[in-house]
């Protein structure tokens, strides 16, 4: 893998650091009038989520990182790993197990695409579509005429996410809800 | 490239503002009878400042095709006109530094330089004072001096002059503290800055203009070197915060040509060590310092980041027509 230059540091870049992946996210030059140059990197570590704050002299390199985000569909959880094919027509398949699939486990469903975060050619995470249509498997019974009122009612959906949902919302119906909140946006 | 890209960074409401403060910085020093004067933005020789990387073009000139660089700062051309008897001078100057680019930087900027013969760095400190006053249309609440020592110690309890192998570890160690990363090949000098960039900067100028002053002596620069109150060498020079951003850089200038030269060589020593190409000593400004430069202090100011602090600006790119990623 190549190295990158500070002054080749921009959003999106993916660099390795302490020996994880990282994406570049925000790089600052902070210089004094008549001193070194000195580059202060905000870098999201890859595995763990968390932003780093690190300042490199200018010029200073970092080793390059293969991370790639791909599309694939979701096709299966095989109790351990769960199971996704790019949708590239290669039909290549690829096996996430659960520190990579982490909160997104509640929002899997079959034939839909995600964005899967490779990091030689293993995944590390998984992104969800910001919007998901679930169908809901239990809730309390809907109430008639109610539509336009207030109040809220936990619903179960057939991935095993809980949303608060409408109490017009019956058992059955398939709802539009937003994975980045986990809120319910209307019925499908 | 975005499809927004061809309009100006800045307002023009900014725009009217900013050409209404050069107005007030031309008057400032009309009123002092300072010359104003415009000097190449190419020159023959480039700025060999070792944390500087000038820009350069190839051009055909009468002597042929030949490289000619564009200026860091108009310093060489300035002093030369010093040598040549102009008395005090001043400039609003494009000056270009390849590479700086961020909310503070742009690779081209305006940059204030101006010149007082027989002043002290007191006499100049006071005048930059009354120049920020003038632009920014208020009193400062407070000018206070800072010695670069006197820094140190209070925020970091390490005394940057001291050249005890304890020091220098300490100084190692609070800058990978506060860098996050390992700098064990750093210099002292490379620790000292990291330190004064992130600890020490962000604390100045608040609730009015702080003048830090006595540096240390190996970040003279072109600053006459002299003994402190304490005995150690210092370089003669000021810096000058407001609002937690450095706007202006002055010197009690070297006026030594045998000095001048030895500084350009021990700046290609340092170059070299790093990696980076040397830069040929400017002969003429040499022939001028050895013609005679009349004793005296120079400042430069970032104008760019002056309006940004008179219009409560914290991007750079939002006081100027076209920044580089527009231009």
């Amino acid at each position: 893998m190549a190295s990158y230059s500070t002054n080749e540091f921009k959003g999106g870049l993916k660099v390795m650091l302490d020996g994880d992946p990282c994406n570049i996210v925000e790089n600052e030059l902070v210089k004094p009038g008549k001193g070194q140059a000195f580059n202060r990197v905000k870098l999201r570590n890859l595995m763990t989520g968390r932003t780093w704050e690190r300042t490199f002299k200018s010029g200073e390199s970092l080793e390059g990182a293969d991370v790639l985000d791909i599309d694939m569909e979701y096709l299966y959880n095989d109790g351990e790993m769960w199971h996704f094919m790019r949708t590239d027509g290669s039909f290549e398949q690829f096996a996430a197990d659960k520190k990579a699939v982490g909160d997104t486990a509640k929002w899997l469903k079959e034939q839909v695409v995600y964005t899967i975060t490779l990091w030689n050619d293993n995944p590390i995470s998984v992104t969800p579509p910001n919007f998901i249509e679930l169908e809901v498997i239990e809730t309390d019974p809907g109430l008639k005429g109610d539509t336009a009122q207030g109040g809220s009612k936990p619903a179960t959906l057939t991935t095993g996410a809980m949303v608060r949902v409408p109490l017009f919302i019956n058992q059955g119906e398939t709802l539009k809800i937003d994975t980045r909140s986990g809120e319910y946006v209307s019925r499908a | 490239m975005s499809a927004d890209d061809w309009r100006p960074g800045a307002t023009m409401e900014v725009l009217r503002a900013r050409a209404g403060l050069m107005r007030r910085i031309r008057g400032f020093f009309e009123a002092r009878d300072v010359l104003e004067v415009e000097t190449p933005v190419l020159g023959h020789a480039g700025s060999s400042d070792v944390h500087l990387d000038s820009l350069s073009l190839q051009a055909t000139t009468p002597e042929g095709p030949t490289r000619l660089w564009l200026q860091t700062s108009p310093e060489y051309h300035m002093k030369r006109l010093l040598a040549a008897g102009s008395g005090p001078i001043f400039q609003l100057a494009r000056a270009f530094r390849d590479g700086e680019t961020g909310r503070r930087h742009n690779i081209e900027f305006t940059m204030l330089e101006w010149y007082r013969p027989g002043f002290s760095l007191e006499d100049l400190i006071r005048e930059v004072a009354g120049l920020i006053e003038t632009v920014l249309g208020a009193p400062l609440t407070a000018l206070r001096q800072r010695a670069y020592r006197d820094l140190f110690r209070e925020y970091l309890s390490i005394d940057p002059l001291s050249d005890t192998p304890e020091t220098q570890a300490a100084l190692r160690d609070s800058a990978a503290r506060y860098a996050g990363t390992d700098t064990t090949a750093w210099s002292r000098d490379d620790c000292c800055d990291l330190l004064m960039s992130l600890v020490i900067e962000p604390q100045l100028g608040r609730g009015g203009l702080d003048v830090v002053v006595d540096y240390p002596a190996s970040q003279a620069a072109l600053a006459r070197r002299r003994p402190d109150k304490d005995g150690a060498l210092v370089a003669s020079r000021f810096e000058v915060y407001l609002e937690g951003i450095e706007l202006a850089n002055g010197f009690d200038e070297l006026t030594d040509a045998d000095e001048q030269q030895a500084r350009f060589e021990a700046d290609n020593r340092q170059r070299q060590s790093l990696g980076k190409p040397p830069v040929d000593a400017d002969q003429r400004l040499l022939a001028a310092l050895r013609a005679g430069m009349p004793q005296g202090c120079g400042v430069a100011l970032g104008v760019d980041r002056l309006i940004m602090l008179a219009f409560g600006q914290t991007d750079i790119d939002s006081v100027m027509a076209f920044g580089t990623a527009r231009c």
